[in-house]
């Protein structure tokens, strides 16, 4: 997509550079894992973020990259904003190790706060609009705070006809200036391009069959790779036998280290029939719990790691003293990234040098994880991103370009493998199952006293970071072991406030010490939770552990505010103190046009449609956007099947950098949200997945009639920038629970809610 | 190995391939076009469509020699960045897609119906991407796009 070197724009005669001044601020400004572990090399660190050349072109690095979210679109609007200029003046290099900083990794909703506000990226502009501004004080003679700067062009104000542009201001010298932490942002209320609708700079592109994706990198020479994969979950390599490929058409090579098992050829459809044919022996797999016993699995596994977020040291007395006391479990399954274009890389690995172009969200940290899996150096091995499919946490894009340089410094030729759907889905990093307990005690008015939950969900790998390779399939079949799980019980009290991925329920005080963290009022609280070792690879997916922990919260907190026989709008309010939280739900009942009541709603029937709403909201991961949602379902009670007929979405994440942009993460999310909470669902037998394709794991295909989803912005332009990318999905399972139970009077306690469940739900509140 | 002749884009291409080769693996590797993509292999999930004589057909599991001298389209051959077919126009002002990868299948799922029957209703739209995926459930834009484009048509 982008071609422009850093290193050729630099080239040229002249040119202003904002850099970090140095490592200190570097680290002060979190701009990653590799540099902050002393991974980076002192000397040659990448530490210019914008070169403005003589000609007024600008160029910009980020360590952000594009997943579809409209990062690189966004990003190019604030670099555009901060320098006065129109976006097409500006060119976005992403996420290079060889041209980029490291900002670590493009996840959890964090580049909008890490690269808009005042820190890295955005203050890089800021930095040299006023370094600009400066010179042209110089050179026309008037203090800076007479001059105005737009379009590239800095003027006296009160002379326009007095002016320079940022080209010839630059000239033919070299600047390099340090980053300044004091440099002034521009204030949203003055936002002529940041804050606007800009159109997607990418999607002309996308739309025409232009774009190039990873999957379509072609390098001169290069060849192609499958893999073999186990047969079951935990089975070892015994022997390949070679010649049962031996008549393969095309066939390069047969690749086996320790428990990885490739092979090469000259087209991806050779490879591919290699694959197949290929023989090889495994051991048998080392077994899978029971599918329908899972949750009671991770319940009793042991060891655990214990984590206590909250301790108010008073829970089982009060408790002891509550008027009623409430319990439930709330169960979620494990669910898969599943990208649709399954995740492909190519590798180049020539001797001691590699080059590898990769969908990764890190490629800092993934260059040092690559060298290890290959035996290099790190600073010999250069990652380029390039997009993949949407991703939307940790699918398979570290193991296939793994795979790729592995098959590529078997043959010491360009390699690009695509893994088949199959290898994609046995084999990605899938999110987490949960069990959540809940406990909670009400008083006469039926005002929540305390708060007791624990949960339990397994781990096993994840991000491979910069130092764990074997955190994913392939490095594990390499030879290197997931990052250790290190047991804890009991769990030590908490030293600082920690929301724990929405752990803490949005209703108690979050005390740590004189530290009150939360949003609610609730004083008595506990939130202890266990983590496992999971029999299957596990990883962040698009609102990881929080949109499980909220489901469980938000639809409970209905539970609450039946027994209290309450508005579940209004019972929220009673126990929130955060005033923006209160905002956006409020904001999202109004824009529905909620009727405050008790649920269920008044005229229940048994059979035939129902129809019912419900709510639900969260302050994602407790600092990082606001989001409320109403959700309306029609329930058929015969069938158990559920219909959502609308969403409303109220959203605060600060200043907004692309309405349109943060609508469509929205609407995405939301339908997103409503796949995973009707059909998504991994599935095993007792030796390996069994959800390995778009039939044996369901998702809501373009076929499906889709609800409108009404957004409201609730812009704060004085408030930092956060997130909005995974918000809307946080709620969508709990807003539908909580819709279901209000149409029938059926709760509905574990995801996804499939018809058997609905039905099952219904037969059991007819019993009630 | 056999010689094959494959019309792709208005333009003609002669191929020496295993006429069993899938076509998508044609057009993506020999071709080196960039439209249609592979998501899954199976038929399942609409990202390796093209349009043989106007319909709209999996390429993953479709063997190139069974497509020998037909006219095959795929997403470039409808139209440009700076001119784009009126489908994909729509796409683009509808700002209908999120990763982008779903919208060779979508678009070629889309125009293969509307073409034939610009009249089609919102559910013989539906049905027809009922075998259509995307991932970002970016839906509503989608739906949005391809009705811009049906009263284009109509108009």
């Amino acid at each position: 997509m982008i071609r422009s070197s850093r290193r050729d724009f630099l080239k040229g005669t002249g040119a202003l550079v904002v850099s970090f001044s140095a490592a200190g601020i570097a680290g002060r400004l979190g701009t990653g894992s590799a540099s902050a572990q002393g991974l980076g090399r002192p000397g040659t660190r990448l530490d210019s973020w914008i070169a403005i050349g003589d000609d007024g072109r600008v160029l910009a690095c980020t360590g952000k990259c594009e997943l579809g979210q409209g990062l690189y679109t966004a990003q190019t609007q604030l670099i555009a904003e901060e320098l006065v200029l129109p976006v097409n003046r500006v060119t976005l290099v992403q996420c290079d190790t060889e041209l980029t900083p490291d900002q670590g990794t493009t996840s959890g909703a964090r580049s909008t706060p890490t690269n808009f506000n005042r820190s890295n990226l955005a203050l890089a502009a800021a930095t040299a609009r006023e370094a600009l501004v400066r010179l042209a004080s110089e050179r026309l003679g008037v203090p800076a705070g007479k001059l105005e700067v737009a379009d590239g062009v800095v003027r006296v104000a009160a002379a326009p006809s007095k002016a320079v542009s940022y080209g010839s201001l630059v000239g033919g010298r070299k600047f390099t200036i340090a980053l300044d932490p004091n440099a002034k942002r521009r204030h949203p209320r003055d936002w002529t391009v940041l804050g606007k609708p800009v159109p997607r700079l990418d999607l002309a592109a996308m739309a025409t069959g232009q774009f190039e994706f990873v999957h379509n990198v072609r390098l001169p020479g290069m060849l192609h790779g499958q893999v073999v994969r186990p047969p079951a979950v935990g089975a070892t390599l015994l022997a390949v036998d070679e010649g049962s490929v031996r008549d393969v058409q095309g066939l390069v090579k047969v690749v086996a280290k320790k428990d990885f098992v490739g092979v090469v050829a000259l087209t991806p459809w050779q490879a591919l029939q290699a694959a197949r044919k290929l023989k090889v022996s495994w051991t048998k797999g080392v077994g899978l719990p029971g599918q329908r016993e899972v949750h009671e699995h991770l319940r009793r596994r042991r060891p655990t790691r214990d984590t206590l977020l909250v301790d108010s040291k008073d829970v089982d007395g009060k408790l002891a003293q509550a008027v009623t006391v409430v319990k439930a479990t709330y169960l979620h399954p494990y669910q898969m990234h599943g990208s649709l274009g399954s995740s492909c890389a190519v590798a180049d690995v020539q001797g001691d040098k590699a080059t590898i172009w990769s969908p990764t969200q890190a490629v800092h940290p993934h260059r040092n994880t690559a060298a290890m899996i290959l035996g290099l150096r790190p600073e010999n091995v250069r990652v380029i991103f390039r997009m993949g499919s949407g991703c939307y946490g940790l699918n398979g894009a570290e193991a296939v370009s793994y795979d790729a340089a592995l098959l590529s410094q078997a043959v010491g030729k360009p390699v690009r493998v695509q893994l088949t759907r199959k290898d994609e889905m046995a084999w990605e990093n899938y999110g987490l199952a949960y069990v959540v307990d809940q406990r909670v005690g009400l008083d006469e008015q039926g005002q929540i006293t305390v708060w007791d939950c624990e949960t339990w969900s397994p781990v096993l790998g994840g991000r491979p970071g910069g130092n764990n390779p074997g955190n994913v399939v392939t490095g594990l079949l390499a030879g290197f072991e997931p990052a250790a799980f290190n047991p804890r019980s009991p769990a030590p009290d908490p030293e600082s406030f920690n929301n724990g991925s929405n752990a803490v329920p949005s209703y108690v005080v979050g005390r740590v010490g004189t530290q009150f963290g939360g949003t609610g009022g609730v004083k008595s609280e506990r939130v202890l939770s266990h983590a496992v070792r999971s029999p299957f690879w596990t990883g962040p997916l698009r609102s990881p552990q929080r949109l499980q922990n909220t489901f469980a919260h938000e639809c409970f907190m209905d539970e609450l505010a039946e027994r209290a026989k309450a508005d579940p709008v209004a019972y929220r309010l009673r126990h929130l103190r955060d005033p923006r939280l209160r905002n956006v739900l409020t904001t999202a009942a109004q824009a529905a046009s909620w009727e405050a009541r008790p649920s269920p709603g008044p005229s229940l029937s048994k059979r035939g449609i129902a129809g019912g709403r419900g709510v639900a909201c969260v302050l994602y991961e407790g600092d990082n956007g606001y989001c409320a949602m109403v959700a309306e379902v029609e329930v058929d009670q015969d069938k158990g099947g559920v219909e959502v007929k609308r969403l409303v979405v109220a959203l605060d994440c600060g200043p907004v950098s692309n309405p349109d942009g943060v609508r469509n993460q929205i609407e995405g999310g939301a339908l997103q949200g409503i796949s995973r909470a009707l059909l998504e669902e991994v599935t095993w037998d007792d030796q390996q997945v069994t959800s390995i394709d778009w039939r044996s794991y369901k998702s809501l295909s373009l076929g499906y009639a889709a609800p409108v989803v009404e957004s409201v912005l609730i812009d704060q332009p004085d408030a930092p920038a956060s997130g909005a990318g995974e918000t809307s999905i946080t709620v969508v399972a709990a807003a539908i629970g909580n819709a279901i139970f209000d149409a029938t009077g059926a709760r509905v306690r574990q995801l996804p809610f499939t018809p058997e469940r609905i039905r099952a739900a219904l037969t059991a509140a007819a019993r009630r | 190995m056999s010689a094959q002749s494959l019309k792709v884009n208005g333009g003609s291409h002669a191929l020496d391939v295993d006429p069993a080769t899938p076509l998508l693996y044609v057009l993506s590797d020999d071709l080196g076009l960039r439209g249609p993509k592979f998501g899954c292999g199976l038929a399942q999930c609409g990202s390796c469509t093209v349009l043989v004589g106007g319909r709209a057909i999996r390429s993953c599991v479709t063997p190139v020699g069974s497509v020998a001298g037909a006219e095959v389209t795929t997403l470039e051959g409808l139209g440009t960045p700076a001119n784009p077919h009126p489908i994909q126009r729509a796409f683009i002002e509808e700002q209908a897609a999120q990763c982008g990868f779903c919208l060779n299948g979508v678009i070629l799922t889309a125009k293969a119906l509307l073409d034939r029957d610009p009249k089609a209703t919102d559910e013989q739209i539906r049905q027809a991407l009922a075998s259509v995926l995307c991932r970002c459930f970016a839906h509503v834009r989608i739906m949005r796009a391809i009705k811009r484009y049906a009263r284009e048509l109509s108009a």
